[in-house]
């Protein structure tokens, strides 16, 4: 027997598995893709409207960070400023969800060791969570091609552009088949991932912002940085400029250094344990532990530290630009005007305060998604069973609900005012107004708290109405909100459709005046969506 | 004598199948009260109506004279609880999760807990992550039995625990029952039933089908008979109370209730007994009966003519 054997029966079980999962995540994907080469065509139909655009595109680093550097005026090179990153991030959440399901997540329910004791080898478990991933990627990687050669496109820089995104999720399936090796738990192993996938993206972002503008004005070679990223390497490709093939070799080459080290390290470790054995504990319970709020706190606060840290990391590099873009630009009306309405920022304020408005914006989003992903642990804890241990005690639902809602809440507030501080001081210190800035960009931090909440209350909700779906339309309802709200203009809806999404509403300081209006009715229904949660979940059955 | 728990007509629907389907359960305040039948019987769920986590669709429950559902945060102060499937957070020692129930259910004997962590052999700086089934088991009764409340909620608490562990389980639920505690006792394991229980419940299919002291179920035991006569046998089929019959012209095998024993041994007689075998009635036949589908079946007496 080898270590491979039963990969081939693994395979078949986890596509069983997937079979609604992954089409789900594949033709979303793709479903994008068409949607914005469609909106990039209606919204910039000659070639001079998208070189006005990119002209002033390669202006603004906060648009080179969030989305590329442009290679061209043809409505490929477009479309692929407009989209690719987005999708390489897609397809790297798509595969590293997928490969933690198949391995670290069998293995926490107990899946594996029923398993492993049948007739399958070592690696069969990792082995066939790595080909369904590369085939899902394949599948993509096929779509997106198609959608954009029957769009019109030329047929190789759609290959090109297909291959990119497929490859981009490859790279990052590999990256969490070592996560799951080293992390203690599949929520490790995914958070792992997901930092991976974020760092990837800012450092890709880095490296375009700061790339070298090329003589004729609008288009960029981007900077070193952007080498070190997979989603970078899907930039550096150049689909529908001059397709450059042997980028491939990179995520390929990562992909079999990962791999390789992955199946090195499943040798080395337990089935169930982490690379780093647990060590003994404290034999009593610390008062500080005893109670609803303790508890939640223990639980939540490893998640909490990690979102910390990324975002006083990014907050920090944030700021830091600001400067860049202010001794770069200074005051051109006209350019403003145009960042101003790309960046979705309202106001017709300097250019600097529609960059940091934008990246507030960011921030408001990853703090809403820290909060479902907080809150959702409410469902993990009631699926697992520990709900019900905890509530066959003297602690009501109330009080058991309400200590993860505070620790939730007091984090999305630390982790706004860490934004806002370490962009005050970066930004406040490169331009001489520590104290101004301070204030200013703090006070924008806090604008964003009401429009996550409402992301909590609807977290919240769904967990009170419907708990074995709460997970998936809590995330549903993030993603939605998060295209409508950031990428509603650039998919071309109409406002109607955009303004369902929270994000729409928040005035985008600091370069508007702040209204309380919006606030004021964002908080009352994150409140309401709250409140309706919490009695359904008084009056409902515990679901494991 | 008081009542502690006191269940009529429950029904517990999950969507279109009834979980609970008019379950009766009383339990006197200071006995231990076992609580058995087959997996998917509807044990677990009624023991989650009992502590308000599920939501009874009708029927009366009455926990300790509060309503489980309305009363349940003060309910909860005076009862224990151990799972059947204990899951702990991995994070946390067994020590921090005792202390943390203990604190949750409203404070803990610190000398008691030491003295069980001692008794139970529980290393309490291990993370739960490490602990075995049986570790994980033996961290929620721990918590159980160091918190002096009135009653003892027990879902099959000794799975997973060794015979070793299972006898210092026994002596607790004693040292409770000793102190006029109430224990109700899910089980499977029949000589924890017949050590612990003063009375029992048994159910299926979300009804129950017996209660009784253990000496009133004895007497709805069967005895087995073997017999040969010297005339040929006639009309044992139609006798009220005979089971499991397999006979030959002179020779008979056959299960009894053993209400009927006398008036099955008369009709044996007209026929000349030459030899006669009986095995006792035994509690653990009646339960492995009531186990088995027999009882879906109430029409038995044709099923052992076959």
């Amino acid at each position: 027997m080898s270590a491979f054997t039963g990969t081939a029966r693994l395979t078949r079980l986890a596509l069983r598995r997937d079979r609604v999962q992954l089409p789900i995540w594949i033709l979303s994907t793709t479903v994008l893709a068409a949607v914005s080469v469609a909106a990039t065509r209606s919204q910039y139909p000659t070639e001079a409207d998208r070189i006005t655009v990119l002209h002033t595109a390669v202006q603004t680093p906060a648009l080179l960070m969030l989305r590329a550097a442009p290679t061209g005026a043809s409505t490929g090179e477009m479309a692929m400023f407009q989209i690719l990153a987005f999708l390489a991030v897609l397809a790297g959440f798509m595969s590293t969800l997928a490969v933690v399901r198949h391995t670290r997540q069998n293995e926490e329910t107990g899946r594996t060791e029923m398993i492993g004791a049948t007739v399958v080898g070592r690696h069969a478990s990792l082995t066939a969570a790595l080909i369904v991933t590369v085939v899902a990627n394949a599948v993509l990687a096929a779509l997106v091609t198609l959608v954009l050669a029957g769009g019109g496109e030329p047929v190789p820089g759609s290959v090109a552009a297909g291959l990119a995104v497929g490859a981009a999720g490859i790279a990052f399936a590999a990256v969490a088949a070592v996560a799951a090796q080293v992390a203690g738990s599949s929520r490790g192993a995914n958070g792992i991932s997901a930092a991976v996938i974020g760092a990837a993206y800012l450092v890709r972002g880095l490296g375009d912002a700061f790339g070298e503008i090329l003589p004729n004005g609008y288009t960029m070679t981007s900077g070193w940085a952007s080498w070190l990223s997979p989603i970078g390497w899907a930039m550096r490709v150049r689909p529908f400029a001059d397709e450059r093939w042997w980028v491939f070799g990179l995520p390929v080459a990562l992909f079999v250094g990962a791999v390789g080290l992955a199946f090195a390290l499943t040798v080395r470790r337990d089935v169930g344990m982490g690379l780093l054995a647990a060590r003994p504990g404290p034999a009593r319970g610390a008062p500080g532990l005893l109670g609803p709020l303790g508890l939640a706190w223990r639980l939540q606060r490893g998640t909490l530290i990690g979102w910390a840290v990324a975002v006083a990391v990014t907050g920090v590099g944030i700021g830091s630009i600001g400067g860049a873009v202010e001794e770069g630009l200074g005051e051109n009306e006209g350019v403003t005007r145009t960042i101003n309405n790309l960046a979705g920022g309202g106001g017709g304020g300097a250019l600097v305060d529609a960059f940091f408005a934008a990246m507030m914006a960011l921030f408001g989003a990853l703090v809403a998604g820290y909060l479902v992903q907080a809150l959702l642990r409410l469902r993990a804890e009631e699926s697992a069973g520990r709900a019900e241990a905890v509530l066959a005690t003297a602690t009501g639902r109330l009080r058991w609900l309400g200590g993860h809602l505070v620790v939730a809440m007091v984090g999305a507030v630390v982790l706004l005012g860490l934004a806002g501080v370490t962009m005050g001081l970066t930004y406040g210190l490169s331009v001489g107004d520590v104290g101004g800035e301070l204030a200013e960009l703090t006070a924008a931090a806090y604008v964003q708290l009401p429009s996550a909440l409402i992301l909590a209350g609807f977290a919240v909700a769904v967990f009170g109405l419907v708990p074995r779906m709460a997970v998936g339309l809590a995330w549903l309802g993030f993603i939605l909100c998060l295209v409508l709200g950031q990428f509603g203009g650039l998919l071309n809806l109409p406002a109607s459709v955009r303004d369902v999404s929270p994000f729409s509403h928040v005035p985008a300081l600091p370069s508007a005046e702040i209204t309380a209006t919006p606030l004021v009715v964002l908080s009352a229904v994150a409140l309401a969506f709250g409140a309706a949660g919490l009695v359904l979940f008084r009056r409902r059955n515990l679901t494991p | 004598m008081t009542t502690a728990i006191s269940v009529s007509g429950l029904v517990k629907l999950f969507g279109r199948s009834r979980a609970l389907d008019g379950l009766d359960l009383s339990v006197d305040t200071g006995e231990v009260h076992g609580f058995l039948g087959p997996n998917g019987a509807g044990k677990s769920t009624t023991i989650r109506v009992l502590l308000g986590l599920l939501r009874a669709d009708a029927g009366q429950v009455d926990l300790l004279g509060g309503h489980p559902w309305r009363d349940a945060v003060a309910l909860h102060r005076r009862l224990a609880y151990v799972p059947g499937d204990v899951n702990l957070w991995p994070n946390l020692t067994g020590g921090e999760a005792i202390d943390l129930f203990g604190a949750l259910r409203g404070g803990l004997d610190k000398r008691r807990r030491d003295e069980l962590v001692e008794r139970f052999q529980l290393d309490p700086s291990k993370r739960a992550r490490t602990y075995s089934k049986g570790n994980r088991q033996k961290v929620a009764v721990i918590a159980a039995f160091a918190s002096d409340v009135e009653l003892y909620i027990l879902d099959e608490p000794t799975s997973g625990l060794d015979p070793l562990m299972e006898a210092v389980f026994q002596e607790c639920v004693r040292e409770v029952k000793a102190r006029g505690r109430t224990v109700l006792l899910s089980s499977h394991i029949f000589s924890e039933v017949e050590a612990l229980c003063d009375r029992v419940s048994i159910i299926r299919n979300g009804q129950t089908v017996e209660s009784g002291t253990l000496a009133q179920l004895r007497h709805l035991t069967r005895t087995s008979i073997s017999v040969e006569t010297a005339h040929p046998i006639a009309g044992l089929v139609d006798l009220p109370g005979v089971h499991d019959l397999h006979a030959d012209t002179t020779h008979a095998r056959f299960d009894v209730d053993t209400a009927q024993l006398d008036h099955v041994l008369r009709h044996l007689t007209q026929f000349e007994v030459r030899s006669l075998a009986s095995a006792p009635p035994s509690l653990e036949e009646l339960f492995l009966r009531h186990y088995s589908n027999e009882l879906a079946a109430p029409d038995n007496h044709l099923a052992g003519t076959r």
